[in-house]
């Protein structure tokens, strides 16, 4: 019980000190947690989530511009494909599934995506799961009627029955309205996917907007491609990239979107050495609070040892109340890291419809805690030695 | 054989001019199981080094301190850490509380490094001295006189067989004195632990049957006298 005990007694006499250092532990801890867990989970997300399709042909450009606009909803449109280019890659026998869409306009920021019903009845947007319809039906391809994803309903209070003016442009321009009217027939069940912040419309609509460009009316923006097997691929990738000059062929969408996490991988870095650095800082933290509490400290470590305690029991529960302190720190580290990751993944949720699950088990959340307790534990060796070194008789005053 | 027993003990120090002062030369000195004795000796005399010395707080230059057969003056520090958590209670002038623990605590504490933490034992001592009612009070909220009582369940918990008492009534008024005086005596008998009590005051010395006076044993202080 003498540890402990003392451990305890010691906290509580340092209460004030004992808060302010383990509140600047869970600061440091909850932020190094959230910082590992949003950059592995992003990644693995981003590079994962693909709604479906293993390709996109656009038009000739960027790539991982041609997968952020198409399948995550950023970004620009690179160019249009012909009604030709898609007619000839939509009855190509290495393609299994082609859904145009056509983007240009939003309604109040949210992207609207003209697109066919198959993108809804056809395609599994994670295997074994398709698209489905909390409310209403799905739009009818010859009409002014919209499908609303999850987020994007909840966002713009639209329900079913609700009608709403396009806006022209990816960016919200409330002088840019369009003068065609169009009816919410269905809202779209959270998917966790980009389709969630999306208004989907029909192609035709999109296409014949009024206002748009006429010559245009038949293009598209991009195709999203199932393809028949991963030599269709390369096969595809060989045609319009390597032989070809009009078009892009995005292919695997995992790899090019991970292109994208390695080009921005050094500001990862920079921000987990922060996250280092801070972790270093506030367990530092635990070494100058008791340390600066020592010279209060001398007289009962005196009596402690006149009681008959080791210098390397004085020792041992200084260590030990550093780490307790490390201990309590990162218990309520916890719940730093909770605030953190869950407005984190909201922010990534409304940006890109992309649900990140902060609670999913990683192994930051075992050596985060115990690299910080040990941490701490290793700041106490400092002010432990030199409660090692304290002299009795000089501390037991008066002498007579 | 004496419970105590002291052989040409000597212990210097390094004075702030360097020059190496002896501050304690006993070339005798012994106290029987049981025995309560005390010292008179003038402060600076260097009593409270010498009982320093006897509980192991302060290493000896030479010579031996043999309690109960063993000798604390060739014990390494753990060792006589050891020896003086089991065999010794030391009563200090300014009692020496914990302040950030309870009464109970620092009765406890007193008793843990010996190996031995009995909680009904602690209680019963802070009971036998009065202070039953305030075992979870912290010393700040008791008297002085109180907090003297609470180091003397200290020193007796864990059944000493040597108790050293450093000017125990030094803080008290007259009144709080004799009781306390009274109390550490009476708990040393029902114990059956020999007290060594260091004073100048005459009256703590005129309750005692046996007073040997320090300067007549310290041969430090007759070099110095002389």
């Amino acid at each position: 019980m003498t540890l402990p005990l003392i451990v305890r007694r010691s906290l509580r006499q340092h209460l004030l000190s004992t808060i302010i250092t383990a509140f600047s532990i869970a600061l440091a801890g909850g932020l190094l947690m959230s910082v590992w867990v949003v950059k592995v989970q992003s990644q693995t997300t981003f590079t994962q989530v693909n709604t479906g399709f293993d390709a996109v042909l656009g038009a000739r450009g960027s790539k991982l511009q041609l997968v952020l606009n198409s399948i995550f909803h950023l970004e620009t449109s690179p160019g249009n494909v012909s009604a030709a280019d898609y007619e000839f890659i939509k009855h190509d026998p290495m393609v299994k599934t082609a859904i145009p869409i056509a983007v240009g306009d939003n309604l109040r920021g949210y992207r609207i995506v003209g697109t066919v019903p198959e993108l809804f009845t056809s395609v599994e947007y994670t295997p074994g799961k398709k698209f489905s319809l909390a409310d209403g039906r799905l739009f009818d391809p010859a009409k002014k009627e919209a499908v609303i994803g999850s987020f994007a309903a909840r966002k713009l209070g639209l329900k079913v029955g609700d009608i709403f003016h396009p806006f022209h442009g990816l960016i919200f321009d409330a002088n840019n309205q369009h003068p065609d009217v169009y009816v919410v027939t269905g809202l779209l069940a959270p998917s966790n996917t980009p389709a969630d912040k999306v208004v989907w419309i029909p192609l035709h609509g999109l296409q014949t907007m009024a206002g748009h460009d006429p010559r245009a009316a038949t293009d598209v923006s991009a195709v999203l491609l199932q393809l028949t097997s991963p030599m269709a691929g390369f096969r595809l990738d060989l045609l319009y990239n390597k032989q070809g000059n009009r078009l892009t062929f995005a292919y695997p969408i995992g790899a090019i979107m991970s292109e994208l996490f390695s080009k921005i991988g050094w500001f990862d870095q920079v921000l987990t050495l922060i996250a280092y650095l801070v972790a270093l800082v506030s367990t530092g933290g635990v070494l100058v609070a008791i340390y600066n509490s020592m010279s209060a400290r001398r007289r009962d470590i005196a009596i402690l040892r006149a009681l008959g305690a080791h210098r390397r029991t004085i020792f041992g529960a200084i260590v030990l109340e550093a780490a307790a302190i490390g201990l309590l720190g990162m218990i309520a580290a916890f719940a730093v890291y909770a605030v953190i990751v869950s407005v984190v993944a909201a922010i990534i949720r409304a940006q890109t419809g992309v649900l990140l699950d902060p609670w999913a088990f990683n192994r930051v959340m075992l050596w985060a805690p115990f690299g910080m307790i040990a941490l701490s534990a290793l700041s106490g060796l400092v002010p432990a030695w030199k409660a090692y070194r304290t002299d009795i008789a000089d501390n037991l005053a008066p002498v007579s | 054989m004496s419970l105590l027993s002291i052989a040409n003990l000597r212990r210097s120090f390094v004075s702030p001019d360097g020059e190496r002062k002896t501050i304690v030369d006993v070339p005798s000195f012994s106290l029987e199981a049981g025995q309560q004795l005390a010292l008179r000796g003038e402060s600076g005399s260097g009593k409270t080094t010498f009982l320093h010395l006897i509980a192991g707080i302060l290493a000896a230059d030479s010579g031996s301190i043999q309690i109960s057969g063993r000798d604390m003056a060739a014990l390494g520090e753990p060792a006589r850490d050891r020896l003086r958590a089991e065999s010794i209670g030391y009563i200090f002038q300014t009692f020496n509380l914990l302040q950030g623990y309870t009464c109970l605590e620092n009765v406890l504490l007193g008793m843990a490094f010996g190996g031995s933490a009995d909680q009904t034992r602690a209680t019963t001592m802070l009971e036998r001295v009065g202070l039953g009612h305030r075992l979870h009070h912290r010393p700040r909220q008791l008297s002085t006189g109180q907090q003297q009582r609470v180091a003397v369940a200290r020193a007796l918990a864990n059944r000493p067989k040597l108790v050293l008492a450093d000017e125990p009534t030094g803080n008290l008024d007259h009144k709080n004195g004799r009781e306390a005086l009274a109390l550490i005596r009476e708990t040393c008998r029902e114990n059956g632990a020999a007290l060594l009590l260091v004073s100048h005051d005459p009256q703590v010395l005129a309750a005692f049957e046996s007073v040997r006076d320090f300067a007549g044993l310290n041969e430090a202080m007759k070099e110095a006298v002389s």
